[in-house]
């Protein structure tokens, strides 16, 4: 049978409301307290509760270190399959606790934890991309509800299996887009969305927009003619072969490759490995994304201070944002110590 | 505007002496629709296969999914300025065989063909798994380009369409839907007091092998404009695109467009479907300025009340939508936008390349970065050599054991941004 620790707050443990908040760390072995009992039938056979950590509100928050470590050396004893804390419904101080009992439980530990609140206890807002957080009502009223979806995740995450959507499994969205099969298909469920815009009733977007990184550009390059000019590409252009096998969507890696004595990409010599256009023009020429010839001229002319003698390259067909920054976070430190002043982007 | 469409049910295909359809199955003579295809010159050798659902068969690299369809009534043919000659269609009446299609397939053009796998998980993500499908696999003339090659596949299969829809033109069709809109002055008379709802459908035409055609025109070359949704049935607009297979619409999509279905499902009801308005997506700024200011232009001409907005494609598309969206919201015309997501594989980045808060609407098609394991098949129709490099791909795709691994942007259909399939995401 699978094992459960259990955390609430002492309010929940029937010791008292706010004049008992200061109530110090006590565990119950092989105990099921409170909203516990709840748990223990949603649980039925799977798994059982192996024992119960009770805490103040105040204590918790007032004396967090030291709540934190007491609270993890008994988890640790017990070593649950996974961790549950509440549901704290709108109760600030408790849903913040929970919150941070947690994402400790998961990141020292490595159990996994689930806990639950309404969503706008300050708690969620801090918590609920690191822990998954079950919407609840904001009163105990709504321990039903609330417990019949944390005890299934509970036991998805202790059985480790896989997460469904947010939508399916009770939690908040947590900023990591899961997939799923829906009952009716995209179409439908447009017209049915407006036609709820339509009446002004309320409606549920599938995508929250995003709020995005705005990059504010760099001051202009003062004297061209002494500047150490960089060529980073999305554009994919590789060396024949494509070497390290970028891929053609999605890029997980980017190439880093020499370019010194190169006057001129030739098709002998280089190619795309982007899988998002017709890649003809840019097999035939290479230096149609990635311009060596021209900044070759312009080095000869004198108009810039020198090529630098490498160039950073990747497929930006469909790359995740992150990947991208992660390339850059790579390489970016490495122009600099180069003495480069100054990089041209080349898009597709 | 008014048009049946007979569905003639196709149950079973299966090669024969004569071309034929009885009793509910279609025979292909082989050696007739060979002919069809090798008219083209640059189509140096051409083999057909028949894939059913639930085979153990998966059919790669797809490259055009197309529906038979033959126009018995009214004035033109299908595929309008492609191969009927050009002249207006949307109305009489049009049979289409129901339950299969034409899938081309064969050795690559670019990068991005996509899978169609008859059984197993990878079935569930692609419609197409669900139709009885004869498979074109084109072999080209040594030296040709990928543009030329793109192009006499795309011909090829319109013509095989065209040959098998001909077959149905003197049947009796199984069942007839009737789709019916109005003119302007018209439809407020008889639909009096009800929204007037338009479907703003972005055409891919990024050009480089990312091109729709309307009437047979370049979508890249043309202003935002307006036609009638039973038009489409007819085959006004076909693909000639090779963008990321999860994402794109093959011909099928145009012909069953769902969202023009689902809209008139409504249509008279709740709602009146006053038309379809078409953009495309092109790549340089002020093309995608002028389509979108021309976009919201013709919402507030028609004096809609609210519009779908569907996308094709993604990155650079992501752009165009947005822009579409918040200057028809701006017109006071509401709208609801579908797309799908890049949000890596671990679903943790941001899912479009472009967002505005307008976009408050938005169904999604899912994340087409979800890797999936597809089990080794028995058969495999086209080749398996492009696995590695299609998008979604990657070098260790095709495992030993012919497992592969992807991500689902490599199956046809599986993530399509007109809300043809049922995968979602949060």
């Amino acid at each position: 049978m699978l094992k459960v620790v259990h955390y609430i707050n002492q309010f929940f443990a029937n010791i008292g409301g706010e004049e008992k908040a200061d109530y110090p760390v006590e565990v119950r072995e092989g105990e099921v307290v409170g909203p516990g009992m709840a748990f223990k039938q949603a649980f039925g056979e799977e798994a059982e509760i192996v024992a119960t950590i009770i805490c103040g509100d105040s204590y918790f928050n007032e004396n967090l270190d030291k709540a934190k470590a007491e609270i993890l050396e008994v988890v640790k004893k017990y070593s649950p399959d996974v961790f549950v804390a509440g549901p704290a419904f709108n109760a600030g101080r408790y849903g913040v606790a929970c919150g941070t009992i947690c994402d400790a439980v998961q990141e020292e530990l490595g159990i996994p934890a689930v806990t639950g609140m309404y969503t706008e206890n300050p708690g969620a807002d801090m918590f609920k991309n690191k822990v998954y957080t079950v919407s609840t009502k904001n009163s105990a009223a709504g321990m039903r509800g609330a417990v019949s979806k944390m005890a299934p995740l509970a036991l998805k995450l202790a059985k480790k299996e896989a997460i469904g959507a947010s939508c399916q499994e009770g939690y908040m969205p947590n900023g990591v887009r899961v997939n799923f099969f829906e009952e009716e298909r995209g179409s439908k469920r447009a017209v049915k969305m407006l036609l709820k815009k339509l009446a002004d009733k309320p409606f549920e977007t599938e995508y929250p927009m995003p709020t995005f990184d705005r990059v504010a550009p760099n001051p202009a390059v003062k004297d061209l003619s002494k500047a150490t000019i960089a060529l980073v590409t999305s554009g994919g252009i590789v060396p024949k072969g494509n070497p390290d096998h970028i891929e053609s969507s999605n890029a997980s890696k980017y190439g880093e490759y020499s370019i010194a004595g190169v006057d001129d990409l030739t098709e002998e010599t280089f190619e795309t490995a982007h899988g998002g256009y017709d890649p003809v023009y840019a097999n035939e020429d290479a230096d149609r994304v990635l311009p060596v010839d021209v900044l070759r001229e312009m080095e000869k002319e004198g108009k810039i201070g020198k090529l630098y003698d490498k160039f950073y390259t990747t497929v930006g067909n469909g790359t995740a944002v992150a990947s991208a920054k992660a390339f850059a976070e790579e390489f970016a430190p490495k122009m600099k110590a180069d003495g480069v002043d100054a990089v041209i982007l080349t898009s597709t | 505007m008014k048009l049946e469409v007979g569905h003639i049910f196709i149950k079973d295909i299966q090669f024969g002496a004569e071309s034929k359809i009885e009793d509910g199955v279609l025979y292909v003579s082989e050696e007739a629709v060979k002919e069809v295809v090798l008219e083209d010159e640059h189509i140096a050798s051409v083999k057909f296969d028949i894939a059913r659902p639930g085979e153990s068969v998966r059919i790669t690299p797809v490259k055009d999914v197309i529906e038979p369809r033959v126009k018995v009534e009214g004035r033109g043919g299908v595929f309008p300025g492609v191969i009927s000659k050009v002249d207006t269609v949307g109305e009489g009446k049009t049979y289409a065989l129901k339950g299969m299609a034409v899938v081309t397939a064969g050795k690559i053009v670019g990068f991005q063909e996509g899978i169609i796998d008859m059984t197993g998980p990878g079935a569930d993500y692609t419609p197409f798994s669900k139709l009885n499908n004869l498979v074109v696999v084109c072999e080209p003339v040594e030296g040709i380009k990928q543009h030329d090659y793109e192009k006499a596949v795309r011909f090829a299969g319109f013509r095989v369409a065209v040959y098998l829809g001909e077959l149905a033109r003197n049947l009796t069709p199984d069942e007839t839907k009737v789709y019916e809109t109005y003119g302007i002055k018209e439809g407020m008379e008889k639909l009096p007091g009800l929204p007037r709802v338009a479907y703003v459908q972005m055409l891919q035409s990024q050009g480089l092998l990312h091109d729709t055609y309307v009437y047979g025109v370049d979508a890249k070359k043309t202003l935002s404009t307006i036609i009638n949704p039973t038009e489409v049935m007819d085959g006004a607009i076909v693909s000639g695109n090779c963008v990321s297979a999860c994402d794109k619409n093959p011909t099928y999509v145009h012909e069953n467009n769902p969202v023009v279905h689902d809209l008139f499902e409504e249509h008279g009801k709740t709602i009146n479907f006053v038309c379809q308005i078409l953009t495309n997506e092109n790549v340089y700024l002020a093309d995608k300025q002028r389509s979108s200011d021309w976009t919201a232009k013709l919402c507030r001409l028609l004096d809609l009340d609210a519009v779908i907005v569907s996308q094709e494609g993604f990155g650079n598309p992501d752009t165009d939508l947005i822009m579409n969206c918040k200057k028809i919201e701006a017109e006071g015309v509401k709208t609801v936008i579908i797309t799908d997501e890049y949000a890596g594989r671990d679903g943790k980045s941001q899912s479009l390349a472009d967002a505005d808060a307008a976009a408050d609407a938005v169904v999604t098609g899912g994340n087409a970065n979800q890797v999936i394991v597809l089990p080794k098949l028995d058969k495999v129709i086209g080749t398996l050599d492009y696995v590695n490099t299609i998008a979604g791909g990657n070098e260790h795709s095709l495992r030993e054991d012919g497992t592969i691994e992807v991500e689902i942007q490599a199956i046809t259909g599986a993530t399509n941004e007109t809300g043809f399939g049922y995968l979602s995401a949060r």
